[in-house]
């Protein structure tokens, strides 16, 4: 098997065999086994740096559906190996630090299953090269997000949460969906590199602008993106391991990949750069705005985060305009942004993992993450402060940290980006610089709030449940690491740029080349410099009188918020639907029936005798034999019988003439396997009948209205009566040529000589494999309903 | 549900060693002649039934230690992991293959992987069978 | 013989409606059996009856009848099968807990 689909099976298979073994392991914390699956992948993945950085690419492929063009085909490049190196070193150091973080009485198997269920789907959708597997894996990694948001499912919060994070990525999955079948209609192909080399035939394709809005939908909500951020911050309901993971270094970052990925097809356009430019610039604004009213931590990372990724999107978007101007200077000039782009994407990841896992910490340390409750624990954990400080300062783009450098890279491509002689920027353009510094000040502020209000201060131990203490040393590991990493970058920053952002680069602006710079921190006194020193000068005045100017959060109305716009929507759906629902759906089977035979009656036959469709010819039909009558007139002679039975044990029996007078006509009509077939579940289900009728009461005589009778008796006649005429139009109009014959090469085509079977196992083995599962689903759902009683006396308990 | 009867107990007894018999040669002559994973897995489990319905179930579970739930679940397990294995050897998913080979005592015979596909067919459907009856008759 | 069989089909699947469309819940599941039987029946007829032999190639005979609309009958069989067995005791399990197999009093019932 090759590496890299071994890479994307192995999680799941790890996630399949926790069940298996999570209780034979006794006291041994299962994390640490499952620790060992992101190191060996991060491993795997870090081992191929060298090849990539060299300009390799590698591909690989299983055939899945190829006669749909749906193959599992893998692809490794610049820009998928980042995103995987930072799962997998991300997931190593998320897995090692929630070891400390969880309780015992948590279900750990639950929660490392689903995050390796995470990690699996997350390598697919970067690694993926066809479309429709790479949505799949999208959805699983929404689905795998909704079990961790919800993992403390007690709490109706987290439901809730959950729920909207389903709601928001999936709705914007169908989205992508859509996206992407426009995609192949225009290209005829699933495969992204193939769309790649080929879309520029289509520009000018009707459908390739909602392609392109359609697949931003589905980087938009993934990435929180306003107006979907609302999602975001309810999600960090989840544990905070999840929260530093999930969503802020992998699974929000889909989106922004989405974007990545798919610039070499839409990038170039005005379109895709107003669009994501504005988009990401909104969302950085209004983030980090909402960010610095927050007073639970979390929540203010949760908006830092929405801002942050409005940061990285915007980038992306400015960068697109390289694609504009092609290979040369200029494209040099404007690819610049998204090298920045790629160089932030890893900063944040470090520093917001990094002050995730300090808030996490705090949390559990102190047993508050309220920062009118915190204060002056500076003191108590002196290592989780250097830690927050150092992310903090990173995030607010101080000099010292990784982030100091991305920012100054923003600042220049806004710059840049003003300037654009392209996309009627001359007008608009200089709106791009203000919004970013002005969100950058506010970025500051909220960098101070996690510093100051948690670690200086007044300590009020009274407000605190515990006496705080640092935590376990293996608590500390993983934000240490990362801290170092946050400095390291900074000083060296050319070794990442080189071997991991330069090919990335690659991958989003295919033949733009010089548009990675050789990343320094000084560049003399230039206006990015003068902005950063202007952020920290007004950041530190604003967040000095935070108190005063606080009151603009108060302009806007409670009931306008998107959150509660959200919840307004869902409700009056509920409703409506609900009331809609009601009108029809009255609970009573026999209504139902009388729809869909109503329907039927009226569809079908309507049709036959509108299209002028039915004939009949008896020419074609075999002789007549009297002993096939004979059979025929008893089977109606006891289909009739047993509407007028009196007895229930009489009716089974009917049922059961029928049954078998069918495998007699098997036999006559040359099918043995059907007839043999025939008679075993024949006799199997007349002792089911037998068993289930010794349970349930007296067959009681259908205690009707004359009208409702008649009534039934025409919709049935009627029904009868469409279907013989469609039979017998059927008959005898030959539309189309049989099939049947090419399986009579059954012999050479599948090595069997009985016909049947070579269908059911081999020409139509999916009808068979579906079906043992149609079976399987069944045989659980009686055991279900018979084992597993609710019971109405627990029922009550639960009330 | 109890019977007590001597001649019922020792009918079936022959009875279902005849009828697993059959139902392992209708299994295995499915691929030329009639027969097959649904068919052998419905006489096989009538089979499993008729222990069932003959015996009382603790005396059958513990000649017959095995849960039929699982036997289902394993055979669809078969029945999907034997399609996606050729997706491993390049092949697309659900191809079968089979070949010749000469055995010691069966002489030259046909091999077919869609043996194994089949043999998933047939524990789904023992599986199945078996466990829905005797889910209804341990009701009480 | 066709239009004996699919006239029978038309009778089999008027008695099946009619069965479905009464207040009993035993009712119900004897007429999806039945129009189980019925469509199987009118699988068969529409392959064309008796136009060869037996589909197995070990006959050596000049033509063969239709195997197609056999196999999907095979698959009809036994998923109907599943599908009786499942409503059957959904029909039982319903009588244990509400007393009764009258759908009309049944949908009185909120169990939420």
């Amino acid at each position: 098997m090759h590496l890299l689909i071994f890479a994307i099976l192995f999680p799941f298979l790890a996630a399949a065999l926790i069940p298996l073994i999570h209780r034979r392991l006794g006291p041994l914390n299962i994390g640490w086994l499952v620790l060992a699956v992101p190191f060996i992948l991060f491993g795997i993945f870090a081992w191929q740096i060298p090849g990539i950085s060299s300009g390799d690419t590698i591909a690989a492929t299983l055939h899945w559906i190829p006669s749909l063009g749906i193959n599992f085909s893998i692809y490794l490049d610049g820009l998928s190996l980042i995103l995987a190196l930072l799962i997998t070193g991300m997931g190593t150091l998320v897995i090692l630090y929630s070891i400390y973080y969880l309780s015992p009485t948590d279900s750990l198997p639950h929660f490392y299953a689903y995050l390796l269920l995470f990690m699996g789907a997350m390598l697919g959708v970067v690694l993926s090269d066809n479309l429709l597997v790479l949505y799949v894996f999208w959805e699983l990694t929404s689905i795998s997000s909704f079990l961790l948001i919800a993992f403390w499912f007690h709490r109706k919060n987290s439901r809730y949460g959950a729920q909207k994070s389903l709601l928001i990525t999936v709705f914007g999955g169908f989205g992508m969906l859509a996206g992407f079948l426009m995609l192949h209609t225009m290209t005829g192909t699933f495969s992204v590199r193939e769309i790649v080399s080929t879309i520029g035939q289509y520009s000018d394709h009707g459908l390739f602008y909602p392609a392109m809005f359609l697949v931003l939908l589905g980087a938009f909500t993934k990435s929180a993106q306003f107006p979907f951020h609302i999602w975001l911050p309810d999600a960090m309901e989840a544990p905070t391991p999840v929260s530093a993971y999930l969503h802020s270094a992998t699974m929000v970052k889909a989106g922004i990949y989405l974007v990545a990925r798919f610039t070499p097809v839409f990038g170039g356009t005005s379109a895709w750069f107003w669009t994501v430019t504005l988009v990401g610039l909104v969302t950085l604004f209004w983030g980090s705005f909402c960010a610095v009213r927050q007073t639970d931590l979390k929540a203010l990372l949760a908006y830092s985060t929405v801002s942050q990724l409005g940061l990285i999107m915007s980038l992306f978007g400015m960068g697109s305009a390289a694609l504009h101007f092609g290979d040369g200077e200029a494209g040099a000039v404007y690819g610049l942004a998204t090298f920045a782009a790629l160089f932030h994407l890893v900063n944040h990841s470090t520093f917001k993992g990094a002050l995730f896992m300090v808030v996490g910490i705090v949390d559990h340390q102190v047993g508050t993450r309220d920062i009118r409750r915190l204060g002056g624990l500076m003191a108590f954990l002196p290592i989780t402060f250097t830690f927050a400080v150092i992310g903090s300062f990173s995030m607010a783009g101080l000099p010292l940290f990784n982030g100091f450098l991305s920012k100054e890279m923003f600042f220049t491509a806004s710059l840049n980006a003003a300037g654009l002689p392209a996309f009627s920027a001359e007008t608009w353009g200089w709106l791009i610089p203000v919004i970013a510094w002005t969100a950058s000040v506010l970025t500051f502020v909220y960098c101070m709030i996690i510093v100051f209000r948690t670690f200086f201060g007044k300590h009020q131990p009274k407000k605190l449940d515990k006496k705080p203490v640092e935590p376990p040393f293996g608590m500390l590991v993983s934000p240490a690491i990362l801290s170092i990493l946050i400095v390291g970058v900074f000083f060296v920053p050319n070794l990442l740029g080189d071997h991991l952002l330069r090919p990335a680069l690659n991958g989003v602006l295919p033949g733009i080349t010089g548009a990675a710079p050789h990343i320094s921190a000084w560049h003399g006194f230039n206006t990015e410099l003068w902005m950063t020193i202007g952020i920290i000068v007004v950041g530190f005045l604003l967040y000095k009188y935070l108190r005063i100017w606080k009151k603009v959060y108060a302009i806007i109305p409670e009931g306008w918020t998107f959150n509660a716009l959200y919840n307004k929507f869902l409700e009056s759906l509920e409703e409506n639907s609900n009331r809609l629902t009601s009108k029809y759906m009255t609970g009573y089977l026999p209504h139902y029936f009388a729809y869909i035979f109503g329907f039927f009656i009226l569809a079908a036959g309507g049709t036959l005798l509108l299209t002028g469709a039915l004939s009949i010819d008896f020419s074609t039909d075999t002789p007549i034999p009297s002993y096939e009558v004979i059979l025929a007139v008893v089977m109606a002679i006891a289909a009739i019988a047993i509407l007028f039975v009196k007895s229930r044990l009489t009716s089974v029996l009917l049922n059961g003439v029928l049954g078998y007078s069918i495998a007699i006509f098997f036999v006559l009509f040359r099918a043995p396997d059907l007839a043999l077939t025939q008679l075993v579940i024949e006799t199997v289900t007349t002792a089911l009948f037998l068993l289930c009728f010794y349970f349930l009461p007296e067959w009681k005589p259908e205690a009707a209205s004359k009208n409702l009778k008649i009534r039934n008796a025409v919709i049935a006649v009627a029904g009868g009566l469409t279907v013989t005429l469609i039979a017998l139009s059927v008959r005898a109009g030959n539309l189309y040529d049989s099939i049947s014959s090419y399986y009579e090469n059954a012999y050479e085509l599948a090595g069997g000589k009985n016909i049947v079977n070579a269908i059911l196992g081999d020409f139509r083995g999916f009808d068979t494999m579906l079906e043992t599962l149609v079976l399987f689903i069944a045989g659980i759902g009686v055991y279900t309903l018979i084992r597993i009683k609710g019971g109405k006396e627990t029922r009550k308990n639960e009330d | 549900m109890k019977i007590n009867d001597v001649i019922l107990k020792t009918v079936s007894q022959a009875g279902v060693l005849i009828i697993l018999t059959f139902g392992v040669y209708l299994f295995l002559s499915g691929h030329n002649q009639p027969g097959g994973g649904f068919i052998g897995g419905l006489v096989l489990a009538t089979a499993f039934v008729l222990m069932f319905l003959t015996f009382d179930s603790e005396t059958v579970n513990k000649a017959i230690p095995f849960d039929f739930k699982k036997i289902s679940a394993l055979g669809v397990l078969l029945a999907f992991s034997s399609s996606a294995l050729p997706m491993f050897f390049g092949q697309p998913f659900m191809s079968q293959t089979f070949g010749y080979f000469d055995l010691p005592i069966f002489g030259k015979t046909e091999l077919a992987t869609v043996t194994l596909f089949e043999s998933g067919v047939a524990l789904t459907v023992i599986g199945v069978v078996v466990n829905i009856i005797t889910s209804i008759s341990e009701d009480e | 013989m066709e239009t004996i069989i699919i006239f029978l089909v038309g009778i089999l699947t008027a008695v099946a409606i009619y069965l479905l469309l009464s207040k009993s819940l035993i009712r119900v599941i004897l007429g999806t059996a039945i129009l189980s039987h019925a469509v199987h029946l009118l699988i068969l007829a529409m392959g064309g009856l008796k136009e060869g032999t037996v589909p197995l190639l070990g006959e050596e005979a000049e033509s063969y009848v239709d195997a197609l609309p056999q196999a999907l009958i095979l698959t009809a069989i036994v998923i109907s099968f599943a599908v009786t067995a499942f409503i059957l005791v959904l029909a039982y399990r319903a009588y244990q807990e509400l007393g009764t197999d009258d759908l009309d009093e049944m949908r009185g019932v909120n169990d939420e």
